[in-house]
């Protein structure tokens, strides 16, 4: 996304509901997943948005409970649907998918959209694939929910399509179990089961968290290249750094429920703005560093999404939370603020203490 | 596939051998170690020395024990003569003896009790099948709501209550009070009406204690499996919320409802004692009642085996059913 500045004010300032429809292919406006637990609710995404347009990768970023996964299940409408007797997650905001705003859109309507229009991938394939089903079987399924033809036509769009993703002899792997499969075959698999149907929105929640690293290597750019070939707009949940320099455009950083941070990945990963982004770059480990040092991991856990901390979410665990006059850092909220063109940061540090830390602190040691 | 059924024929096979060797050695053992003459069981204690000697003979209780067992094979496959002062009385195979009490063949009275209680335990379990499932998958379906709570409520009391209470209070009123239906038991092959009208009941009963237990495991299997990745997986792919329920999770749901329904219709043959003393139904249940009342071993040896037999053929039709179902388990 080069041109943001289009669509900036809808960032900093969420629109209000029931503002037009927004020009861009996946617009999130304001989104709030709250669920109502005996305990109290638990925020789990609270006043979250964002847009990506075709063609591009969104990367969200952040630690457990941070609200990435339940976004991206928030946008594919799946909090909604089976939860029969238990407590549903009360959702609000908009989503807008070309043109279409999701939340307040039919039940199965979305349910069309799901695996069509977007589709997902998802972290462990072993836990994600039915096991009492072929392969071949949960991909002809996935094909032929949105496409009127007989068996025999999905089923070589099945074999095209785990050709496609890299999978040695298609014509009888199409026919094995989930349980045959090896780790990353079964990574490919999945990717080529949500991808049977052109989906212009891919959602990958952790695709490689489950496997080995040389297998994440290839996973990663089975993904970038699919993307080139499909076009679709493509958003990766990870708590893996390393994913979304491979494969992102831009860069969101979740903490406790709302973005912390968004900009280019490059702005992000060479200028992050956030006292939580420098945590989490200084918690990767380098190769092309010298190991003189011991990681350095954000320190504290995260917050509960039923008690979130007042002021900023991130201020008991922030290093910095007394340098900003008074108490503002626990009694303010920080709103979402441009500090450099497309650059956003959702922090209180003064401009002038936050550049003297990152230069003069926290760079050096990145 | 087909090792797989191999090897589990041949298992189920060893074990039908075994059973025979336990169930023979405690019958024909424990008399003699505890000093009662199985002839004294068949002919009385008041009888003389030569009619005891005789029976002895007759029945080849002097020989070892081995010789015995192997006689006992031999008879279930090829027959038996049995010889005493000159008279001879040819049994033919399946030959597992006679009655001490009735000196009826014990063959002929396992192949006339067996399809009562056949009838019974198939009759029952269907039933029991159709209500557990429906009420289990609808109950996680809606969990917490009224339904929930009332077939939650009305399986434990299902669990709790004995077959002879629920048997006779269901007697008293649908038998005896409306005379809706039968208390007697008519074979099947007399009238079909009369026979399901005398096995309504009984089923119903059972599948009453059997159909709680079926209920409250889909129940927990169901909400177990609704909370599955691959479900998620399936409603994101775009599956009707029926499909997903009816094909995705019903499949994992039968795994452990299958695998109990093996167990179960082996337990059965124990309730069947019960039900069918309640109910008055001349099959295997009632047969061994009177047998161990009577001290009648070989008619107990003959049910035993019997119905370890039907439970090893269960198993065996689970086995493979769970086979058919989950496909990690043709590797095992």
């Amino acid at each position: 996304m080069t041109d943001l500045s289009k669509t900036d004010a809808a960032v900093a300032e969420p629109a209000a509901a029931g503002s037009p429809a927004p020009s861009a292919f996946l617009e999130v406006r304001d989104l709030k997943i709250h669920f109502p637990t005996d305990d109290g609710v638990v925020k789990s995404v609270d006043g979250l948005s964002f847009q990506l347009e075709k063609g591009k990768t969104l990367g969200i970023v952040g630690e457990s409970g941070s609200g990435k996964s339940v976004t991206s299940l928030g946008i594919m409408g799946l909090h909604t649907v089976g939860q029969y007797g238990r407590q549903k997650a009360k959702i609000s905001g908009e989503i807008w998918l070309e043109g279409k705003e999701l939340l307040t859109a039919d039940a199965n309507e979305v349910r069309r959209l799901r695996g069509r229009e977007m589709a997902m991938i998802f972290q462990d394939p072993l836990s994600a694939l039915h096991p009492y089903f072929t392969i071949g079987k949960q991909i002809i399924e996935a094909y032929r929910i949105h496409h009127d033809v007989d068996k025999k036509v999905a089923r070589k769009r099945a074999i095209e399509m785990l050709d496609r993703v890299g999978i040695p002899q298609p014509n009888q792997r199409v026919d094995s179990y989930p349980h045959e499969f090896s780790g990353g075959m079964r990574q490919r698999a999945m990717i080529a089961m949500s991808l049977v149907n052109n989906p212009e929105l891919l959602i990958a929640d952790e695709p490689t968290t489950a496997l080995d690293v040389t297998v994440q290597a290839q996973i990663l750019d089975l993904i970038r290249d699919l993307q080139k070939e499909f076009g679709s707009a493509v958003i990766v949940i990870t708590h893996d750094l390393g994913v979304v320099a491979e494969l992102a455009d831009d860069i969101l950083v979740m903490y406790g429920g709302r973005c912390v941070e968004r900009g280019t990945a490059d702005k992000v990963f060479y200028e992050p703005k956030h006292p939580y982004t420098w945590g989490l770059l200084g918690s990767m480990p380098r190769i092309d560093r010298e190991r003189t040092e011991r990681l350095n991991p954000v320190k504290g856990s995260p917050p509960s999404l039923i008690n979130i901390p007042d002021g900023c979410a991130f201020n008991p665990r922030c290093p910095y939370a007394d340098i900003p006059k008074g108490d503002i850092t626990r009694t303010e909220r920080p709103e979402l603020r441009e500090v450099q063109s497309g650059h956003y940061s959702a922090c209180h540090l003064p401009r002038e203490d936050r550049e003297r830390l990152w230069n003069e602190e926290i760079a050096p040691k990145l | 596939m087909l090792t797989y059924l191999i090897r589990r024929l041949f298992a189920a096979a060893v074990m039908l051998v075994v059973i025979v060797l336990v169930v023979f050695s405690i019958f024909f053992l424990i008399p003699k170690w505890t000093g009662v003459d199985p002839a004294t069981m068949y002919v009385g204690k008041a009888s003389d020395a030569a009619a005891l000697e005789g029976i002895r003979q007759k029945l080849g209780l002097d020989d070892p024990i081995l010789v015995q067992l192997f006689e006992f094979f031999k008879a279930i496959f090829v027959g038996r003569d049995y010889t005493s002062a000159g008279s001879t009385t040819r049994c033919d195979a399946p030959c597992f003896g006679y009655s001490f009490k009735t000196e009826q063949a014990i063959w002929p009275v396992l192949t006339d009790r067996f399809p009562v209680t056949f009838g019974l335990a198939i009759g029952a379990a269907v039933i029991w099948l159709i209500i557990g499932l429906t009420a289990g998958v609808l109950s996680a379906l809606r969990r917490g709501s009224i339904w929930d709570r009332a077939s939650m409520t009305v399986a434990l009391a299902g669990v709790s209550l004995p077959i002879y209470f629920t048997g006779l209070i269901s007697l008293a009123i649908f038998s005896y009070g409306l005379g809706w239906v039968s208390n007697e038991y008519t074979p099947i092959e007399e009238s079909f009406p009369d026979w399901f009208s005398g096995m309504i009941l009984p089923w119903v009963t059972l599948a009453f204690l059997f159909g709680a237990m079926y209920a409250r495991l889909t129940r927990a299997t169901m909400l177990e499996v609704m909370g599955e990745d691959y479900i998620r997986t399936a409603r994101a792919k775009g599956v009707r919320e029926m499909v997903v329920i009816r094909k995705h999770a019903m499949r994992s749901t039968m795994t452990p409802i299958i695998t109990l329904l093996g167990v179960d219709l082996g337990m059965l043959m124990g309730n069947a004692i019960l039900t069918e003393t309640t109910f008055s139904l001349p099959g295997l249940g009632q047969a061994v009642l009177k047998a161990i009342g009577e001290r009648d071993l070989p008619v107990i040896l003959g049910v035993t085996l019997i119905t370890a037999t039907a439970v090893v053929v269960a198993n065996l039709v689970v086995d493979i059913l769970y086979s058919v179902i989950d496909p990690r388990v043709r590797l095992a």
